[in-house]
């Protein structure tokens, strides 16, 4: 098993998975859903994980999000091996190193778009003036300086999902995952929020996009293609040489 | 997540789902409100009767002659026959026999035509000590209780009830009149105080004479030192049964009896308390029983509330999951939830309990008394119950995988 290689910088990888496996018991059923994944990515890079759907993709997105712990193998997340955490200290690791952006946006209909933003804060104890500012700051950082506080329901598919963007920027992550953060959306907000991607890898960000579709996962600096729970290194490139 | 945003929080909650919330905290407040005025009508009707057995005089014990047992009766002469003696009285008043008793007045009755010009009026007829004012608690309107001087002369002198004055003599002064009972004159020295009615006899129609008067001069039977009651006052309220004992004791010895064969029985305000109030008791326990069923359902409607809301938010407990809440920071939002629609529902079931207690004596013509125990006690238990109504909601919704919980539709 060949680990997808970085290319660019050299430094330190953000995320190191070495032979990740894992196993789904349901009943007397044993589904093998990873099997033996091994994934490296810099600090600042752009990766798109692409495959068709069972491919394992949506299994590899948890435990990268630290939603789920693998089998086998071992995961570093910012040079600490979160593979045997306990849920409580998994709970802090996804509140501090992650931002996560959802296909269905998962904003909550009752609060404002800056209270949507804040919630990642309210976990880490902060105060509620330096959560606000800081919410407000994030939301005119996606060009929402003047939804603050809309709610959900006032504003637009694209408006909706750049909300969830400046939630997952707002604790200022290690790693923005975003799985098929364009799946709601038409086309044009795609391509507005795939913008603010490129834009925010621009300034140094580590993002990692989970989608099936092509177009979508171009936009990123590399991709690496997952089928039948494996990196299907023959696929994988670098996106420009995909083509 | 700090305790200040974990409250916000469930008050959001709650406040976003108004009529369902409203509806949950009834049931609490309901079962608050009706534990609370069936505790505060037993509460005042106890109040009530302790009242009017109070009037009897405080630290009271009586004794009356003749025993009742379960096996033959009674037993022992009550009436022209008694077994009670003045050498009782002055044995129970004596402080080596009983320490703890501080005054004893003996009482001898009759029913008797009193006259006063051209007026009749028939009464009860009291001989008795100088005590008997202390020992029963009363005090006079007017003049002066009879004296010691007064009991060892016989002197003829008697004082009246305030029914008794009103009825002899009219709107006119009582005091310094003269009663003739049974061809004796006596000569009115003092007006009894209201005492009101207890069950049993009306306190303020009577007349009130030196016990050697009674027996020498008004007593048709002529027993010099026969008596039909004894009222013995204990030194206070904790030595009453140490008063009890050793009147008792004093008794059997100077009757020469054994408890077996006792031909006198002592009564304390506390067995006609018991008595009084058993009744009472058992009903109150049985009302607030039902009501505290109701609270119990209350607290089930709460917990249901609780389980549905988990269900509906579970997408919500996903996405707090994800952004970093643990499972402990989960399962204290939805506790603090609960226990608020608990404490809500117990404030508003507290004000409709004491609103209760202001109208409802207007209707039961009964006092309803809350006491600031059973208002603090009824905001406990509400409490409680909305926190063991969360417990299992919240731990079902800290123990949600966050990828199952943000993947349900």
């Amino acid at each position: 098993m060949s680990v997808a290689s970085i290319p660019g910088d050299g430094s330190e990888p953000i995320l190191r998975l070495r032979d990740v496996g894992k196993v789904y018991a349901t009943g007397s059923v044993e589904v093998e859903a990873l099997r033996g994944v091994s994934l490296d990515v810099a600090r600042g890079e752009y990766v798109a994980i692409m495959g068709p759907s069972g491919s394992g993709k949506s299994t590899l997105m948890h435990i990268l999000g630290c939603l789920d712990v693998p089998t086998t193998g071992t995961y570093d997340l910012a040079g600490e091996d979160v593979s045997t955490m306990s849920e409580a200290a998994l709970a802090t690791v996804r509140n501090r190193q992650i931002g996560f952006v959802f296909q269905q946006f998962n904003l909550l209909a009752s609060l404002p778009a800056w209270r949507n933003v804040e919630l990642p804060l309210c976990y880490t104890g902060m105060g509620r003036a330096e959560r606000r500012e800081r919410a407000i700051s994030a939301l005119e950082r996606v060009g929402l300086g003047d939804r603050v506080n809309h709610r959900p329901g006032e504003l637009s598919g694209g408006q909706e999902q750049r909300v969830a963007v400046a939630r997952a920027l707002v604790t200022d992550p290690a790693l923005i995952l975003a799985d098929e953060p364009t799946g709601n959306l038409d086309s044009h907000s795609s391509a507005d929020v795939l913008a603010l991607f490129t834009e925010l890898h621009e300034q140094g960000r580590t993002i990692v996009l989970i989608t099936h579709e092509r177009n979508v996962a171009e936009s990123a600096q590399r991709i690496v293609r997952i089928l039948d729970g494996e990196v299907d290194s023959a696929m994988s490139a670098a996106a420009g040489n995909v083509r | 997540m700090k305790w200040g945003e974990t409250i916000r929080t469930a008050l959001e909650a709650i406040r976003s789902r108004r009529m369902r919330s409203s509806l949950t905290m009834l049931g609490i407040l309901i079962g608050i409100a009706a534990v609370m005025l069936t505790v505060g009508l037993g509460q005042g009707a106890q109040a009530q009767v302790r009242a009017q057995i109070n009037q009897l005089g405080s630290n009271l014990l009586i004794v009356s002659p003749g025993s009742s047992t379960s096996t033959s009766g009674l037993r022992g002469g009550r009436g022209s026959a008694s077994t009670l003696t003045t050498r009782d009285a002055i044995a129970l008043a004596s402080p080596d026999v009983a320490p703890d008793i501080a005054r004893v007045a003996p009482v001898v009755t009759g029913s008797q035509s009193l006259t006063a010009g051209s007026t009749n009026w028939t009464t009860n007829v009291v001989g008795t000590t100088p005590d008997w004012l202390a020992v029963r608690a009363r005090s006079l309107t007017e003049g002066r209780f009879f004296t010691t001087a007064e009991l060892n002369d016989a002197a003829s002198v008697a004082v009246l009830g305030s029914t008794t004055a009103t009825e002899l003599f009219g709107g006119r002064s009582a005091l310094g009149q003269t009663v003739s009972v049974n061809g004796t004159t006596l000569t009115v020295i003092g007006i009894l105080n209201t005492a009101g009615s207890s069950t049993t006899t009306d306190e303020d129609d009577q007349a009130l004479v030196p016990q050697t008067t009674y027996a020498s001069r008004i007593a048709s039977g002529g027993n010099a030192t026969g008596i039909s009651t004894l009222y013995i006052e204990a030194t206070s309220t904790d030595t009453l049964s140490a008063a009890y004992q050793e009147a008792n004791k004093a008794l059997l010895s100077t009757h020469g009896m054994t408890a077996a064969t006792a031909d006198f029985t002592i009564s304390s305000q506390q067995s006609l308390l018991t008595t009084a109030t058993s009744t009472d008791r058992t009903l109150t326990v049985l009302l607030a029983g039902i009501a505290a069923i109701s609270l119990l359902v209350g607290g089930i409607g709460v917990m249901n509330i609780m389980l549905v809301s988990v269900t509906e938010r579970i997408r919500e407990i996903g996405l707090r999951k994800a952004l970093g809440a643990t499972p402990r920071a989960i399962r204290r939002q939805f506790l603090v939830e609960a226990s608020t629609l608990g404490l809500s529902g117990g404030v508003l079931g507290l004000i409709l309990g004491l609103v209760g207690a202001r109208v409802l004596p207007h209707f039961l013509n009964q006092p309803v008394t809350i006491p600031a125990v059973a208002g603090i006690g009824a905001l406990g238990i509400a409490l409680v119950i909305g926190i063991v109504a969360g417990v299992y909601p919240a731990s079902r919704a800290a123990r949600l995988a966050p990828i199952d919980a943000l993947r349900s539709e």
